[in-house]
């Protein structure tokens, strides 16, 4: 596109002019920078995107775009976005959540989302921490965290996200780290290229409530180490040697790690990613370091029609047809008078 | 065969060449919920509407689905007030009772006024269904109807015998008693049965058997009043036709007529799309269901995972560029009240239909009230004025649906109709308006990006533009933090904050210039008394008037759709009367608001029954205050 005569966007054409208000080094600023650089790369036109969120930290992302955006209300950004969607389908609508704002109050919004399949792309930015309101639980907070709310230590299990939204029925699933700045571009763009409900977890860390809670496979010392980089058609490979693999275990039906080479494992032994596997991207979705990895990339994608474009084919065709006339004459009349 | 099922208390008013002059009746069938009693009822009113009657309808059923049979509490009801004089409601008094079974006339019979008839299935009156229904002994044997005309016949034996011949079972067969009964009374008031036997045709298309079963039972019905020798002598009436204004007619439900309006008003305001957000709830479903039917005029209908959702997808809607429209009852809009305070906020068009029933909590799903003003009025956080308008019948639903989508794309704002459980069934003859002649109210979309900042307003309408996603030029960010009065990015700013709430005030109010001055109904306007309401209570009001009036008092009736902004005139008319009576179906919401806005000492009659308003009810209190007037 380098010969274009329209003149292409950068990055910073998709910025607003507003001050950015996060707070310093929140992982937020990677994301917006990343959605700006995926806008910018894919040369799609600033009016026709539409930035739709909840509330809470992440929610406040419109604002920084020179895009639309909407700035709603606490969880209900994907019902906001599928009337939006249903009014013009021709939109690209992202909505950008939380893992309190998607998983905790609008919980039910994201489910509904996700099996209708409706054409938006949720960017869930999950900080396992309410950071807003200063620091309670969230759905996704590790059990034992330490908060305002849970002087003792939470009790309760968290929700994996990923899993959730392939337990709905949700047929494009991936994840990301917000520093991961190339990896997380380019999952972006699978996830606007996707027709349909594509569902992105982003793990973000929140410098100020819950700092490092990913570093178990984020931190530069052990990320190589402790993130599968899953790829459509090539074999479940980790590690700085990618000399680590995911197999099958037959037994269990369970994942199972194991070194290609060493006690008669062999490479073909390791599982190739076939993203159209819920079942396989399920397990994907469940493993956690130390004894796993952290599977990243698009874990899931199987597309299929969309919620937006089934419910307008079944308007238009028949525009042309009956009026409001012909329903008010159309029942049974009767004549009063010549 | 008819002596053996059939016998009579009644002396017999004569045959067809004897029919007793009516000016106007009231009909209830009652029965099970399963007994088919609302679709006997419908058909009734259609013959009716054909012969030229003038009429009122009261569908009440039970909110179970299939309540176990017999109970009181299972019983379904549909009443009819047609008449050759100006209906304007159901009625007060009951002139003829059908009841299928005992609990049907248990429930009902404290309806019916003295001297009037019951037609009573006596093959129903079983020792178990009179025990289900609480009686000791049979109400047909004892003297507890004594100050009625009985007309007890074993319908279901007679039922049996019509389709004989068609070798249903027993049990098929008593399907069709409601079309025995609705038979029975089209002869009583001489009321053809043709566009029935049509509409059964149609309706068991394919199903010949049903269809030969149910108009057999409907014709077997029809003829017995016809043939039927004394001592069981049908008594039959006449009821001549209204003076309806000329033109073309049908019957419509405030249901019908609200989803047409809706219609309606998107076309006159050009935008191409509605989107209908709504969630299943009695008494609202109706309107859902309707507009479902509706997707080639435009319409999309999205049923939501929840009420906040329906509103949500609503006011995303509209925030592209469609008409966003949700629907629901008070429990449901309680739901919703977060959603529309951003609505209110982010200034973007939304008409919210309200179909009140009985509450508060889940309260009374299938019966009428109009405890809601105060919802639709006040009930957000902080300071959040909307619109609020409601429909007088169900025919006004038509105007008042336009009314609202006028009004929400004209203010950009959150639009209320208080609609109720009755006017969402209650069916009227209406006189189908002329499309053509209607105005329009075209909305123009800001397309132009010179100068544009989302929340400069209009200098008449204080409206901001309507700026859609999808217009170069045009991009911005809206939201619910509390925006700068002009640019509409994030503003904490005290004086902003203060602005923006009077400018929001202030658009609401500005719509009183938009809209007509506050008129009287009937009477003077001033005088001793003013019998002031909303909504559908509409017919009783105005025949309690009419009546105090024909005997000579002075009272008028006022009635107002528009209950916020209030008619920019309301102040100066009310302040006209000596006294400002206020009946409501709450306890007294419109009363308050009217006494805080013109503090004047305006009363209350207030009843929360889960019914309408018995017009004798409203008629004995205008004649208690005029009295206490003269004897003050």
């Amino acid at each position: 596109m380098s010969h274009s005569v329209l003149p292409q966007l950068k990055p910073k054409d998709f910025a607003s002019d507003q001050e950015v208000r996060w707070c310093p080094g929140c992982g937020d600023y990677a994301i917006l920078k990343a959605i700006q650089k995926t806008l910018s790369e894919l040369e799609v036109p600033r009016e026709n995107s539409v930035f739709i969120s909840g509330i809470g930290c992440s929610s406040r992302f419109p604002y920084y775009m020179a895009t639309y955006g909407f700035h709603t209300i606490h969880g209900r950004a994907p019902a906001v976005a599928t009337g939006t969607k249903l009014a013009n389908p021709d939109l690209d609508v992202w909505v950008i959540t939380g893992d309190g704002d998607g998983l905790s109050i609008g919980g039910n919004h994201l489910v509904h989302a996700l099996r209708r399949n409706i054409d938006l792309n949720i960017i869930l930015f999950n900080n396992e921490i309410y950071g807003l309101t200063k620091g309670q639980v969230s759905p996704t907070s590790k059990r034992g965290t330490l908060s305002p709310t849970t002087p003792r230590g939470s009790v309760a299990n968290p929700i994996s996200p990923a899993t959730m939204a392939l337990g709905v029925g949700a047929r494009f699933v991936a994840r990301s780290v917000d520093i991961n700045q190339a990896h997380l571009v380019e999952v972006l763009k699978q996830a606007h290229a996707n027709a349909g409900t594509s569902f992105v977890e982003i793990f973000q860390n929140c410098i100020v409530f819950n700092d490092a809670t990913f570093a178990d496979f984020t931190d530069k010392a052990v990320a190589k180490e402790n993130q599968l980089l899953v790829e459509d058609g090539k074999p479940l490979l980790f590690g700085a040697e990618r000399d680590r693999g995911l197999r099958l275990d037959p037994a269990t039906w369970t994942l199972e790690v194991v070194r290609p080479g060493e006690n008669g494992v062999r490479s073909e032994d390791v599982l190739v990613h076939d993203e159209t596997n819920r079942t396989v991207a399920t397990m994907l979705a469940g493993l956690e370091p130390p004894e796993f990895p952290m599977a990243l990339g698009v874990l899931y994608r199987d597309p299929a029609a969309t919620f937006d474009q089934q419910v307008l084919a079944q308007v238009e065709p028949e525009s042309e047809g009956r009026g409001l006339a012909d329903l008010l004459y159309g029942g049974r009349t009767w004549k009063v008078g010549d | 065969m008819t002596d053996q099922h059939s016998k009579t208390k009644t002396n017999g008013a004569g045959g067809p060449a004897m029919r007793e002059v009516r000016d106007s009746v009231v009909v209830r069938f009652a029965g099970d919920s399963g007994d088919g009693m609302q679709l006997a009822g419908t058909q009734f009113t259609m013959e009716n509407a054909l012969a030229g009657s003038d009429l009122a309808t009261f569908p009440d059923y039970p909110a179970e689905i299939r309540a176990p049979a017999g109970t009181t509490y299972g019983v379904s009801s549909f009443q009819i007030h047609f008449g050759a004089v100006d209906v304007k409601t159901a009625g007060d008094e009951l002139d003829v009772l059908v009841a299928l079974n005992p609990a049907a006339l248990k429930v009902n019979l404290r309806d019916l006024r003295i001297g009037g008839t019951v037609v009573a299935d006596s093959g129903s009156f079983t020792a178990r269904n009179l025990a289900k229904a609480e009686y000791e002994g049979s109400p047909l044997e004892d003297d507890t109807l004594a100050p009625y005309q009985v007309i007890q016949l074993d319908i279901g034996q007679l039922t049996r015998n019509a389709v004989e011949h068609l070798g249903l079972s027993s049990r098929d067969a008593l399907r069709s008693r409601n079309m025995w009964a609705l038979g029975l009374l089209l002869w009583m008031f001489d009321r053809d049965k043709q566009a029935t036997v049509d509409w059964l045709r149609a309706k068991f298309k394919g199903v010949e058997s049903a269809a030969d079963a149910a108009v057999a039972t409907l014709s077997a019905g029809h003829a017995f009043g016809e043939t039927v020798e004394m001592p069981t002598k049908i008594p039959g009436y006449t009821v001549s036709r209204a003076e309806l204004k000329p033109g073309l007619y049908r019957t419509v439900s405030g249901s019908d007529a609200l989803a047409w309006g809706l219609v309606s008003g998107l076309k006159s305001s050009g935008i191409s799309r509605m989107v209908f957000a709504s969630y299943p709830i009695t008494p609202a479903s109706p309107l859902l269901h309707l507009l479902a039917r509706m997707k080639e005029l435009g319409v999309v209908t999205f049923q939501a995972e929840d009420e906040i959702a329906a509103a949500c997808a609503a006011i995303g809607a509209s925030y592209a560029g469609s008409l966003g429209v949700t629907s629901s009852s008070g429990p449901g809009i309680a739901l919703k009240t977060e959603a529309i305070g951003l609505a209110v906020a982010t200034e973007l068009p939304l008409v919210i239909v309200n179909s009140q029933r009985g509450g508060p909590s889940t309260g009374l799903p299938t019966k009428t009230e109009q405890g809601d003003l105060f919802q639709a009025v006040y009930g957000r956080n902080s300071d959040a004025p909307v619109a609020v308008i409601a429909p007088a019948t169900p025919a006004d639903c038509f105007h008042v649906a336009r009314e609202a989508v006028r009004l929400a794309t004209r203010y950009m704002t959150p639009v209320f109709i208080l609609t109720d459980a009755y006017l969402a069934s209650a069916a009227e003859p209406w006189l189908i308006p002329d499309l053509t002649t209607l105005d329009d109210y075209p909305v123009e979309m800001r397309r132009d990006p010179d100068g544009f900042q989302p929340y400069t307003r209009d200098g008449s309408t204080l409206a901001r533009p309507w700026a859609v996603p999808g217009t170069p030029g045009l991009e911005h960010r809206i939201g619910g933090i509390e925006r700068d009065s002009a640019t509409g990015n994030i503003s904490y700013d005290p004086d902003n904050h203060h602005e923006m709430t009077r400018l929001r005030a202030q658009k609401i109010a500005g719509i009183a210039a938009d809209i007509p001055e506050q008129s009287v109904e009937l009477g003077p306007e001033e005088g001793p008394l003013a019998v002031v309401g909303w909504g559908s209570t509409y017919g009783s009001l105005f025949k309690a008037v009419e009546r105090s009036r024909a005997k000579g008092m002075d009272v008028s009736h006022i009635h107002l759709r528009h209950l916020s902004p209030f008619p920019r005139n309301l102040g100066d008319l009310l302040g006209r009367f000596e006294r400002v009576l206020v009946p409501e179906l709450n306890a007294g919401q419109l009363l308050a608001m009217l006494r805080s806005t013109y503090l004047i000492p305006a009363e209350g009659l207030n009843r929360v029954a889960g019914r309408p308003f018995r017009i004798s009810d409203i008629e004995a209190t205008i004649v208690r205050l005029l009295e206490t007037e003269r004897t003050a």
